[in-house]
């Protein structure tokens, strides 16, 4: 099992999903916290699916608020960046800069690819908590 | 609780001496921070960081909940982090209530990492500016501010009506307590020197709050049984909401160029206020309207309202310290510029000068100064579309004022002998700058050089806005102190002797300025401004760079890691050129090229502001202000060599 955790581990930060800030989150955990970073990730999960959702609706919308979107997004870069995830605010750069220049193509595409890391992170750090009980 | 203030644990802060060393490890623990982020992870990775930290923590995530927690228990905090991008209430406004009703140090944070947004947080007066992710390393170090802000506090108290002797001895005591607190011997020297005034800050807890307490603030004087109210010399006005109107309508009624500290007193008729604290107030809030006005813009307003206040109280002028300082020192180089600009307007304005109309601005102001106010025009003293003689003009108003400034302040300085300029240790870099300067060309009474900025190799470069005002009060000060510095003990200190400049390095640990710092400690002495800590650890560390780079936790600004270059920055601008000090390349960014009075040392990090020229004098200085002001996207690119007056776009 720890190797398996390891494993899942190494891979994650190999493969660029996350970054050294996720070391800096381990390393807060401690006897006293012990599931800190677990926390931190199911409350990321949780704001940003409702971020998600609001772009999602802003985007249907189709009336492109660029403005709007970017407030959004700078949000979710935020807070994507605090927990390392790393290709997920790859994208969320990605989004600012289409909104910045209003290219709404390049949102929706950007936008389709950041949901994209975003599950699957999701679904590798489950693996990677569930490994680690 | 123990010192509420820093080391609630080692109750270092406690006034007293006892257990000072066993202060000394518990410091800074316990210290007491508010944290507000709408984004829930961030502040959960926050608390906890800062728990690792052991400090006590209060989470929020709305911007007008922090304020009425900090509202309904004014000394309950030493600090505040604040995002910047926050759904209720813009960080930045939440930064100029904070600084402006409790005074507590605040810090910004936030993914954005663009300049031209760190800018703004200097400006609006943050000490810090942390971009995400925050590490650890950066919050550990955040208890400096702290500290440094209750030195420049204790320090700056420029009204030292009375009871100097017995404040200064309580302050040496303090200081010295504080000092051994903090384990810095630098500290307590210029505690001792400085102690002066604002004695009271006996318990720096609560600096403001103790002195305000004494003070008999709107609240009534509450908390007076806490500390040592008794010793408390004139302990600062914490300028609550009520007072705040109160001084509002004052000015209003007056009228924003009129409003004169003197008549503002009368007509609050608030029972314990001084003319002083009226008088920095002023200067604050016309930086504040100055700011709000656009800081873009450059808009001369604020330099009447800073040289109104500066000449209306030049008794004031000490007084300088925190408060104004602090103004100051929230005013970015634009700020600065605009001060400087005010500041040279004014003289300018005073006597009919045409060019900056500055006044004009200040009315605009005046009627605003209410938090929402978005636009205000503030002419920030840069003196758009000022002629290169009108520019002249003005600088030489500045020098008189200076000179005037200097004289009082001479005067003062003198009185106070322990006193640091508070002037000298806020505004730090830009301020430094001048006072360095002023230091080391043998008293150059009065600035005529600004305008060729060729006698004073003081920062002058700072622009010729407010900021310079201060500086040049700063400067004139330093030079009539000169000597008189070069008793206090500044250097080791640079808290305590110079504002802001260099100074902070022994904080920020910043390499580049240290040596930096000592000259302007020296020359400072007097100035140090109490509140601009942020300006001097800034003017060290504005390293653009480094801020951008996230947290580097060793400087001052740790995360910001503004610290390094700060210093060099300022001297850059001004010292490359006159002074013999190792001139920094690149005008750091406007603050930064102010507070470096020294210049020498601080090699300004040119790249971070991208200011790699250095201002010869204070046109260049000024266009590069007017540039960086409004002429476009000033962003990385302080390059004013190419700038002359006449190009800024008005």
């Amino acid at each position: 099992m720890q190797r398996q955790v390891a494993l899942i581990k190494q891979s994650l930060f190999d493969q660029g999903y996350l970054d050294e800030q996720f070391i800096e989150l381990e390393e807060l955990q401690d006897d006293a916290n012990p599931n800190f970073v677990e926390e931190v990730a199911t409350l990321y999960f949780k704001d940003s699916a409702r971020l998600i959702s609001n772009i999602e609706q802003a985007l249907e919308r189709g009336s492109f608020d660029f403005n709007r979107l970017d407030n959004y997004m700078h949000q979710f870069k935020g807070s994507s960046t605090s927990i390392g995830a790393s290709k997920v605010k790859t994208e969320c750069t990605m989004f600012r800069e289409y909104c910045r220049v209003g290219n709404a193509e390049g949102c929706l595409r950007t936008f389709k690819q950041l949901k994209k890391e975003h599950a699957t992170l999701r679904k590798k750090l489950e693996q990677y908590f569930q490994a680690s009980k | 609780m123990m010192n509420r203030g820093l080391g609630s644990g080692g109750g270092s802060s406690s006034g007293k001496n006892q257990g000072g060393e066993a202060v000394v490890e518990m410091f800074p623990s316990g210290l007491r921070v508010l944290v507000v982020d709408d984004d829930p992870t961030c502040l959960m990775i926050l608390e906890r960081m800062l728990r690792t930290c052991l400090y006590e923590v209060t989470k929020c995530n709305r911007a007008e909940m922090a304020l009425s927690l900090l509202r309904k228990n004014k000394h309950g905090f030493d600090i505040v982090i604040s995002d910047v991008h926050m759904p209720d209430m813009d960080g930045f406004k939440l930064l100029e209530h904070v600084g402006l009703e409790m005074d507590l140090p605040v810090i910004m944070m936030s993914a954005d990492d663009s300049k031209s947004v760190v800018l703004k947080g200097v400006t609006h007066g943050a000490v810090d500016y942390l971009i995400k992710p925050v590490r650890m390393e950066a919050l550990k170090n955040i208890w400096q501010h702290v500290v440094r802000k209750r030195r420049t506090e204790w320090s700056g108290v420029p009204t030292h009506s009375g009871s100097v002797e017995e404040t200064g001895e309580r302050q040496r005591q303090q200081q010295q307590r504080e000092a051994v607190s903090r384990g810095e011997e630098d500290g307590a020297d210029d505690n001792n020197s400085s102690s002066v005034n604002e004695g009271g800050n006996n318990n720096w807890r609560n600096s403001s709050s103790s002195s305000s307490r004494k003070r008999k603030e709107e609240e009534g004087g509450e908390e007076q049984g806490d500390e040592d109210a008794s010793n408390l010399k004139k302990p600062r006005v914490v300028w609550s909401v009520e007072l705040h109107q109160q001084f509002v309508a004052a000015v209003n009624q007056l009228g924003v160029e009129k409003a004169v500290p003197k008549k503002i007193l009368e007509l609050m008729n608030v029972p314990g206020l001084t003319r002083e604290n009226v008088a920095s107030h002023l200067q604050k809030y016309r930086i504040y309207l100055r700011r709000l006005g656009g800081v873009s813009q450059h808009q001369g307003s604020l330099n009447n309202s800073f040289m109104t206040s500066q000449d209306a109280s030049f008794g004031s002028l000490p007084t300088l310290n925190g408060f104004d300082l602090q103004a100051l020192a929230q005013l970015p180089a634009q700020s600065l510029a605009q001060l400087q600009a005010a500041g040279l307007g004014r003289p300018a304005a005073m006597n009919s000068k045409p060019g900056l109309h500055v006044s004009s601005s200040i009315v605009d102001e005046r009627s605003v100064f209410s938090f929402d106010n978005p636009k205000m025009n503030l002419l920030h003293g840069v003196p758009t579309g000022m002629e290169p003689r009108q520019l002249a003009g003005l600088q030489q108003h500045r020098m008189t004022i200076q000179q005037q400034i200097a004289a009082v302040r001479a005067g003062h300085s003198l009185q106070n002998n322990g006193m640091r300029m508070p002037l000298a240790s806020q505004p730090q870099q830009p301020f430094s700058r001048p006072q360095q300067s002023s230091i080391r060309q043998p008293m150059l009474p009065n600035r005529s050089g600004f305008s060729g900025r060729s006698s004073i190799p003081e920062s002058s470069r700072v622009l010729p806005t407010t900021s310079y005002t201060n500086l040049a009060a700063q400067q004139q000060h330093s030079m009539a102190f000169s000597n008189f510095q070069q008793e206090l003990p500044v250097n080791s200190f640079p808290l305590a002797s110079a504002p802001g400049l260099s100074v902070r390095k022994p904080h920020s640990s910043s390499s580049s300025s240290s040596s930096y710092r000592e000259e302007f400690n020296s020359s400072e002495a007097g100035f140090s401004t109490p509140s601009y800590d942020m300006f001097s650890s800034r003017q060290n560390d504005w390293d653009l760079r480094s801020m951008l780079s996230p947290h580097q936790d060793s400087q001052a600004y740790s995360s910001s890691s503004m610290s390094r270059n700060n210093n060099t920055a300022v001297a850059a601008t001004d010292h490359s050129r006159n002074h013999h000090q190792q001139t920094p390349q690149g005008m750091v960014s406007h603050h930064q090229v102010y507070g470096n009075g020294g210049g020498s040392s601080v090699k300004v990090k040119s790249e971070t502001m991208g200011f790699h020229e250095q201002y010869s004098n204070q046109e260049d200085l000024m266009s590069a202000l007017l540039k960086q002001e409004g002429i476009g996207p000033v962003d990385t690119e302080f390059d004013f060599d190419a700038y002359s007056i006449d190009d800024i776009p008005v």
